[in-house]
């Protein structure tokens, strides 16, 4: 009888993030100039799936009570990658399209090797290792470019539509949760990584393999990236190494993970609440174009909310019964 | 087994890595060209080192405790945006233009520390919302335009002038700031607090220190000297400018580990993160005259910042 109880508190945290996100958008669409269509709904999904897809990222990193500032980068860097070997023939596609792919698993596993055999500590070594990626992306497009024979069948397939019921970016996004989340959350190896960020000398101690969750951990972080940057190539057609837009999308990712009911301590948490997250933080942007609020509070607004809601995690406070509880 | 001097027992080992490092890319510099070992050159890569120096100060201090600020890069900004704004109010402005700025910076810094140590936020996220929150300020503030005000002339003075010996002044700021920094840290019972924190802030509590005071002052303080650094910037290009704390915020995290401080807190000495200061703006120095393209720079500069870590920033290996 009470297990739907604790199932229910374990992901309180997505629920809310669902709630919010569900009356933020509520009151975006019927507050749209364009009104409620599906139009307004395919473009919103777009931009968001963007974030959501970093977000994912990070928080299989963040589950493990490590934190990864190159997403923004690997994303970067696929996104370029894209812009260059999804051109051309069907079968040419493909072997971009797994080109691109495993740029981010390789970037993931750098990442997590590292971290793991190096003994760094995350925060520096994604650091230093979004700095590399970087500088391959630039590289790669010193200017922003895209290619001619890029193929914008599949890139408008992505970005459309679907049966034009659907926007098909939901769809994608919804077959990368089940393709890739459900499966890590339900095996083992998710099963570690909610250990060893739980506890990871506890995790040790009972046996689990702390080394081979971080690396999967790490090399999924990648691989989402990946599935971000190729998306950002559908929508776009090219390639652009914004160290802006990395920066921008790392920072957005952490935010996002947060408002997502994902501690950053670790151990708890859900990709699915990141998802949500944000898509919040997307609407948040969207809501003052909608309320024809001057585009110069945007900056101001989007930083007052995220605060308020960062600050909202401090309820927790009211539920310590041992004042030492709040330490350590 | 031989026992190492007791003089040179007491050097960090990391800070000694990176001096040793520093000394390693002058020589490499040097067979690219002459000009890197001469004074001149050096002196100017101390002066723009000074602005990342004092930034990298307060993240000193808040790794220090365990914790970390994301609040820099627009924490700068409006400490050099506030401090121009503050010299357009006639010569009563233009006088606490200085103080102004540290007191805005300073405020930002509270926030963060009420938000760290009351409200038991990661220091990660707190500082990010509050960036963002000085970024939305600054940006109503200024219109979205290039900020208009110039600097006061005391500003230009402490970062562009050079009184004793031919010294630049922004050095001599510098190393006044590291000079209380290092008081504050090694001699203070508020300085014993913040290790002691980063240690393990359960045990330090217990022990009867107000730890969550120590924390928020802690955060003052780093916001200030952010601040600091920003007004520093501005009176160097004799107006602030949007956007001017960004490239700050990396490479003072990095200088700080570099140093040899534990991202993880209670481990660090300040000499460690001037070498590390040091050495950042002599790599992004060298690489920019060698006109190495910035896709390179960027490789560059991650691949050294991990050499160094795999070198002496290893956690101990798990039993």
């Amino acid at each position: 009888m009470k297990e739907w109880r604790y199932k229910l508190a374990e992901c309180r945290g997505a629920l809310i993030a669902l709630a919010v996100f569900l009356l933020l958008f509520a009151i975006y669409g019927s507050n749209h100039p364009a009104g409620f269509t599906l139009n307004v709904v395919t473009t919103a999904a777009n931009k968001g799936v963007l974030l959501a897809l970093v977000a994912m990222a990070q928080t299989l990193v963040v589950i493990t009570a490590g934190i990864d500032l190159s997403v923004g980068m690997i994303f970067v860097l696929t996104n370029c990658v894209a812009s260059a070997i999804v051109v051309g023939s069907p079968w040419m596609t493909i072997f971009g399209v797994i080109g691109v792919l495993a740029t981010g698993l390789l970037c993931g596993a750098i990442n997590g090797a590292i971290v793991i055999f190096g003994r760094l500590q995350p925060i520096v070594a994604t650091i230093a290792t979004g700095a590399v990626y970087f500088g391959i992306a630039l590289w790669l497009r010193p200017q922003p470019a895209g290619s001619d024979i890029f193929n914008s069948d599949l890139a408008d397939a992505f970005t459309g539509k679907l049966a034009g019921v659907v926007p098909s970016s939901l769809v994608a996004l919804l077959g990368v949760v089940l393709l890739i989340w459900i499966p890590f959350r339900r095996s083992a190896v998710g099963r570690d990584a909610y250990a060893v960020g739980s506890a990871e000398l506890a995790a040790y101690m009972s046996g689990v393999s702390v080394r081979r969750a971080k690396f999967v951990a790490y090399t999924l972080a990648g691989l989402l990236s990946a599935i971000g940057g190729l998306f950002l190539a559908f929508i776009t057609y090219s390639g652009e190494a914004s160290a802006a837009s990395g920066g921008n999308y790392t920072l957005f990712s952490i935010a996002a993970v947060v408002l997502g009911g994902v501690s950053l301590f670790g151990g708890v948490g859900s990709a699915i609440g990141a998802i949500f997250g944000a898509l919040i933080f997307r609407t948040v942007g969207d809501l003052l174009f909608v309320f024809n609020l001057d585009p110069l509070y945007q900056p101001l607004f989007q930083g007052v909310v995220l605060f308020l809601a960062v600050c909202l995690g401090s309820v927790r406070l009211f539920q310590v019964r041992n004042r030492l509880d709040l330490f350590g | 087994m031989a026992r190492i001097p007791s003089a040179l027992r007491r050097i960090d080992p990391a800070a000694a890595t990176a001096f040793a490092f520093i000394f390693i890319l002058l020589i490499v510099g040097s067979f690219y060209s002459r000009n890197f070992l001469s004074a001149e050159y050096l002196l100017q890569q101390l002066k723009v080192a000074s602005f990342l120096g004092v930034i990298a100060t307060g993240m000193f201090i808040v790794i220090l405790l365990g914790q970390i600020d994301l609040s820099v890069p627009w924490v700068v900004a409006t400490g050099g945006m506030m401090s121009a704004a503050a010299t357009a109010y006639g010569h009563f402005g233009e006088a606490l233009a200085i103080p102004f700025g540290l007191a805005c910076g300073v405020a930002l810094g509270f926030v963060n520390g009420f938000g760290v140590a009351y409200l038991r936020i990661p220091s990660m996220i707190i500082t990010l919302a509050t960036n963002a929150v000085a970024q939305g300020l600054m940006v109503v503030h200024t219109g979205g335009f290039s900020p208009q005000d110039s600097a006061s002339s005391a500003m230009r003075f402490i970062a562009t002038g050079e009184t004793l010996f031919g010294l630049p002044n922004a050095l001599i700021v510098w190393a006044l700031v590291g000079g209380a920094a290092v008081f504050l840290l090694n001699r203070t019972t508020f300085g014993r607090y913040v290790y002691a924190i980063g240690n393990r802030e359960r045990a330090a509590y217990l022990s009867g220190v107000d730890t969550r005071r120590v924390v928020m002052y802690a955060f003052a303080i780093s916001g200030g000297l952010a601040a600091f650094g920003g007004i520093l910037l501005a009176g160097y290009a004799s107006k602030a400018a949007q956007a001017m704390g960004d490239p700050y915020l990396l490479p003072s995290i990095a200088a700080v580990v570099l140093g040899g401080t534990s991202i993880l807190g209670g481990r660090g000495s300040y000499l460690g993160t001037v070498a590390g200061v040091i050495l950042i703006t002599l790599l992004q120095s060298i690489l920019s005259v060698m006109q190495m393209p910035e896709a390179g720079r960027q490789i560059i500069y991650g691949v050294v910042i991990a050499v160094m870590l795999l070198l002496y920033g290893r956690e101990k290996l798990q039993r």
